[in-house]
């Protein structure tokens, strides 16, 4: 398996090409470029999983770890070291799978899409440092490779949101992402020095006996760890920069902000899943209670927003909450007994990728096509847009949860496992899934049903009342087009993936089986969330729309805002952090720390000064001098020691 | 005769034939041959280096004990003679200039007869070699710090030089002559027995290292290093700095190991004081220079002070701290030194802080390697100075010193305002006609970029440290 190297190598080096002499190329070489290195990102990735999957279970029943290369960077004592290598294990090589494809996709999709584009050099030299960052994420073999490849993904998310660098909502919401998440990568940096230094080592296999001594300290790095992870995966209510995200090019939010980078917090908890069942289960359980919050509140405010991409957003956040609240009902590492929810995590994360991915893409086609994120310049699209109609459509089937789409399955196994936790907990879930189906239904008929903005305008043209004649909706090309129809064909098809095959809590193989009347409740309610969807949207402005919206107004606008989660978030930064203790804060550095400094460059100025006779450039006084410190010296060392 | 133990002297031989070859080439040589005296030396040299880096050293005594090469003392060996070649380098465009470029065998000879008395200084056991050898590492430096003999400056420089020089061996002759009467010997090892702290041995102790802090440039015994760096060829001055220095301190720190090991108490209170005085007196004089190349003096007599302190612990980690330090100072100083070598060399005339104001603008990639050294010289992370400057303040913090440690600290500070302040000059101080933008030559900009990478890749290959430090040893 050396040749993984080039998966990492890859991406780096098209990187470095496209960041040097990016501008010099043409933008046709330099996209060709960062595709043909993805390309073959892709075809490795697809090899390593066949050749290790291919391999069979070992002895013991499980799928050996290997690590291909693992060299040491930064010594501090013999067993706590800094490595740098590629393991491969059954969720890394999931993961490179899922990363490769759909950052190709994005890759092609991104030709049609950014075309003409100032930067658009740039834009493919950021896609390739993204990609690389997240692959050596995934293949880390310690927790802090782990970390040192999170920031840098951190660091390609906040380049990419701000790639139109003009515009000042995408350097705000560039900003904040950096800082929300930088915020909670701190925690997460203390639970890894905590945890390095109670284990002794850095990476994920460490010595058992080592953390049962640690008592208390092992749960509390771990749910430090947790903290970065809800940043990165945007858990209520480190949530906030997600829904912002949004500025950047839409291809980006499809790629870090739906299938990949909001992941790494769910790939986080799954990596260290044996160290958090065995040491820490109350901070597990603890994980599944701030996702299912996560997940009613983001689905809620789903709702509500009015922008197509805010609506994806909000829907991702709960997606993710989902594989949150996956990991965290699980009871032990058996899959047979309360160990499902770990795979059913693993497999939504997969699928979710696949169809949040096409959404997004979908999504893109349609902002392509309008030249406006807000649904109120859409309607009535079908017509104008098949492909991207139908594969739209299947990803809001795999959302919601209708069989025979991937997103039934894995939803399917998700809700099992919470229903095996409690039954409580089944049944929130299960609401929330109901929910999801709704809003996702609202959007798909309030962009592609209902009045179309564009007869309308066309309708007022024609009567004299507006003097420019409005363009029509138009399909987009086949760069475009094409990634849209092969993740719809993979959304159809792979929830039938023997999943549980390759991934499982132990490692052993676990045959997916559906349980019925989770799975028949499931349908029904998600059947309910369409019917409900397409009784009040589809044919647009509907009385029960307006009746809801005036019995519900202040609900309605508060979901709107977002529960006014920002509002509380600028009050508590701006009036308690940055008054109560920012303030005081630069007024000991200005004075206290800046006023020390200053002190030693005046007295240093001035007794440079006196001194400056030393240096006369006279070599007697030279000499004299050299024989007076000898003396000195001498008569130190002989009568004062 | 075993002829085959001279095999063990793999460098000195392989640097002896070099000179040969230099010297010969230079008698012989006319017309366009002469044109390719400098490319053809700088090949040699790197034929050298290659000898000397080589498959690895063994540890081996040669001519009844007086000879000794081990591992360590072949990677000091090496840096050193890399440091020269990227050295040489940088000395074309002034060995090609019109009042120089005859002479150009000479300055090869001359360099590489030094080089050789460094060899021996750090290989020598035994106390006449080691002085043979420091002689020889500096009476050929007078001669190259006057090598512009006719200009004044550089003429009184290797005057100044000279006579200091002389005056400091007279001192250390002196120095080891009494502990060769009190000891009956002048083998290291025999002598080491010997050893026993009386007071006239603490002033031998004390006469021999004032013979060092001269080489080293320690307060204060340091009072020749501005004028000399001043007057002397830009490229002395960094040969000075840098190669001539760090040979002096691996040669002072392995004799305070393996001869003053009973008195180590006396020299650690000695290098304590001496460190503090020549970081803070230099530091201090350096706030006040103008001039570059004098400013240049002082820095590296503060950073002296700073390789002082992994000598103080006398322990194998001091060790690999301190050449790894002089390793890493040598890529940052070169540079700077080159840097001025050829803004010097454009302007025709020294170079002070307010000719660099706005060199920025013209031109740029100099101005950014500048900085980047000076921001390594400084210790500013990720710079590998940073790195350097860490492992000489563990070392010393592991010994016990870190009130010692604290002063040093206080004194990066002070640095970093007065490395600051050329930066500030490059990029920040307006300037209606800064220098002109123009091209350095080839072979700078290939030792340039060397030392570039020499500073932004060493600290953070860690194996580099990791490959110094399995070979040290300590007391």
């Amino acid at each position: 398996m050396e040749f993984t190297i080039f998966i990492l190598a890859l991406p780096l080096l098209s990187f470095l090409i496209l960041a040097l002499a990016g501008m010099k190329l043409p933008h046709k070489v330099a996209g060709l470029i960062g595709t043909a290195s993805l390309s073959t990102v892709t075809i490795l990735s697809y090899v390593t999983a066949a050749l290790y999957f291919g391999a069979g279970r070992g002895a013991d029943g499980l799928y050996p770890t290997l690590t291909p290369y693992n060299f040491t960077w930064l010594p501090f004592t013999q067993n706590l070291h800094i490595d740098m290598g590629i393991m491969l294990d059954p969720i890394s090589v999931m993961m490179l799978i899922v990363i490769s494809t759909v950052s190709l996709m994005v890759h092609i999709y991104s030709f049609g899409y950014m075309k003409g584009e100032k930067g658009f050099q740039r834009y493919y030299a950021f896609l390739s440092l993204f990609t690389f960052s997240m692959l050596g994420l995934v293949v880390a073999t310690n927790i802090f490779q782990m970390y040192v490849f999170w920031e840098l993904v951190g660091v390609s998310s906040y380049l990419l949101i701000g790639f139109y660098y003009t515009q000042k909502a995408a350097i705000a919401a560039s900003k904040k992402a950096f800082i929300v998440t930088r915020f909670a990568d701190l925690f997460f940096l203390v639970g890894i020095l905590f945890y390095g230094f109670y284990a002794g080592t850095f990476s994920f296999t460490p010595d058992v006996r080592l953390l049962a001594s640690a008592g208390i300290v092992i749960p509390v790095a771990l749910a430090l760890m947790f903290v970065g992870g809800a940043g990165k995966s945007a858990m209520f209510p480190l949530h906030i920069w997600l829904p912002d995200a949004m500025e950047g090019p839409t291809p980006v939010s499809a790629l870090i902000h739906a299938a990949t980078m909001v992941v790494a917090g769910v790939y986080l908890v799954a990596r260290m899943f044996p160290i958090f069942i065995e040491f820490a289960p109350e901070v597990l359980h603890t994980v599944a209670y701030i996702g299912a919050f996560t997940a009613l509140y983001a689905a809620v405010v789903a709702c509500a927003q009015t922008d197509i991409k805010r609506v994806l957003a909000f829907s991702t956040i709960s997606q993710i909450a989902f594989m949150m609240v996956a990991l965290g009902v699980c009871t032990s590492a058996d899959p047979h007994a309360g160990g499902l929810g770990y795979m059913a995590s693993m497999f939504h994360l997969f699928t979710h990728a696949m169809f949040k991915g096409l959404l997004f893409l979908g999504a893109g086609s349609i902002i392509h096509a309008v030249h406006s994120n807000e649904r109120a310049f859409m309607g009535g699209l079908r017509k104008y847009m098949p492909v991207t109609h139908i594969t739209f459509l299947i990803a809001c089937l795999a959302i919601a949860g209708i069989p025979p789409f991937s997103g039934f399955f894995s939803k399917d196994e998700i809700l099992a496992a919470c229903y095996d936790y409690s039954l409580m907990m089944g049944v929130f879930m299960s609401g929330v899934a109901a929910l999801t189906a709704f809003y996702m239904f609202r959007l798909y008929y309030l962009i592609f049903w209902g009045k179309s903005y564009y007869e309308g305008q066309l309708a007022l043209f024609n009567k004299g009342q507006i003097s420019e004649k409005p363009h029509a909706p138009h399909e987009a090309p086949l760069a475009m087009t094409l990634p849209l129809i092969i993740l719809a064909a993979v959304s159809c098809v792979a929830g039938f993936i023997p999943f549980g095959e390759f991934v499982s809590s132990n490692g052993h193989a676990y045959a997916i089986h559906l349980n019925p009347a989770v799975a028949i409740s499931s349908v029904l309610l998600a059947v309910a969330g369409i019917l409900v969807a397409a009784f009040m949207y589809r044919k647009g402005g509907s009385k029960v729309v307006l009746t809801v919206k005036v019995q519900s107004k202040k609900f309605i606008v508060a979901a709107y805002h977002r529960f006014y989660m920002d509002e509380l978030w600028i009050f508590i930064t701006k009036r308690i952090i940055f008054r109560g203790i920012s303030r005081p804060i630069a007024w000991f550095d200005k004075h206290v720390i800046d006023g020390f400094m200053d002190l030693l460059a005046t007295a240093s100025q001035a007794f440079s000064y006196r001194i400056r006779r030393l240096q006369s450039g006279n070599i007697q006084s030279y000499c004299i001098w050299f024989l007076h410190g000898v003396m000195l010296l001498a008569l130190i060392l002989i009568f004062l020691v | 005769m075993n002829y085959i133990q001279f095999l063990e002297m793999r460098p000195e031989i392989s640097l002896l034939a070099l000179f040969v070859v230099v010297f010969v080439y230079d008698l012989v040589a006319r017309g366009k041959w002469r044109h390719y005296f400098h490319p053809i030396t700088c090949i040699l040299l790197m034929l050298h280096c290659a000898v000397c880096l080589g498959e690895s050293y063994r540890e081996a005594t040669l001519f009844s004990g007086m000879y000794l090469t081990n591992p360590m003392i072949g990677i000091v060996k090496t840096i050193l003679t890399g440091g020269t070649l990227l050295l040489v380098m940088q000395a074309n465009k002034w060995l090609r200039s019109a009042h120089t470029t005859h002479k150009q065998g000479e300055f090869y000879t001359l360099l590489l007869s030094t080089l050789f008395g460094m060899y021996i200084m750090i290989s020598a056991q035994h106390f006449l070699l080691f002085f043979i050898g420091l002689e020889l590492a500096s009476l050929p430096l007078a001669c190259l710090v006057a090598f512009d003999k006719y200009r004044h400056h550089s003429a009184e420089a290797g005057v100044k030089y000279i006579l200091s020089s002389m005056f400091s061996s007279t001192v250390m002759v002196y120095g080891i002559s009494f502990l060769y009467g009190t000891t009956g010997t002048l083998y290291f090892e025999d002598m080491a027995a010997g050893v026993n702290g009386s007071p006239l041995q603490i002033f031998a102790l004390v006469l021999f290292f004032a013979g060092m802090g001269f080489k080293i440039s320690l307060v204060p015994f340091h009072l020749w290093t501005a004028d000399t760096y001043q007057g002397a060829p830009t490229v002395v001055s960094s040969y000075l700095s840098v190669i001539s220095k760090g040979a002096a301190s691996f040669a002072l720190m392995t004799i305070l190991i393996k001869v003053f090991a009973p008195m180590v108490e006396h020299w650690q209170i000695m290098l304590y004081i001496l460190t503090v005085a020549s970081i803070t007196i230099a530091n201090l004089f350096a706030i006040r220079q103008t001039d570059l190349k004098r400013f240049m003096a002082y820095s590296s007599i503060s950073q002296a002070g700073y390789i002082m302190l992994a000598v103080i612990g006398g322990a194998a980690d001091g060790m690999s701290a301190l050449v790894f330090y002089v390793l890493v100072y040598i890529f940052a100083n070169l540079a700077v030194f080159g840097i001025i070598e050829t803004l010097e060399h454009h302007t025709r005339s020294s170079v002070s802080r307010d000719d660099c104001n706005a060199l920025y603008k013209t031109n740029p990639k100099l101005t950014l390697l500048m900085t980047l050294a000076l921001f390594s010289l400084a210790g500013i992370p990720p710079f590998a100075g940073f790195f350097s400057k860490f492992f000489v303040f563990m070392s010393a913090f592991k010994a016990g010193f870190w009130v010692l440690v604290f002063i040093a600290l206080i004194n990066t500070v002070i640095s970093l305002y007065y490395y600051l302040l050329i930066v500030k000059a490059m990029y920040i101080t307006p300037n209606d006609n800064p220098i002109k933008p123009f091209n350095s030559s080839k072979y700078s900009r290939i030792s340039f970029i060397v030392c570039l990478a020499g500073i932004l890749l060493l600290g953070i290959c860690s194996f580099v440290f990791e490959e110094i430090d399995k070979l040290s040893y300590g007391m």
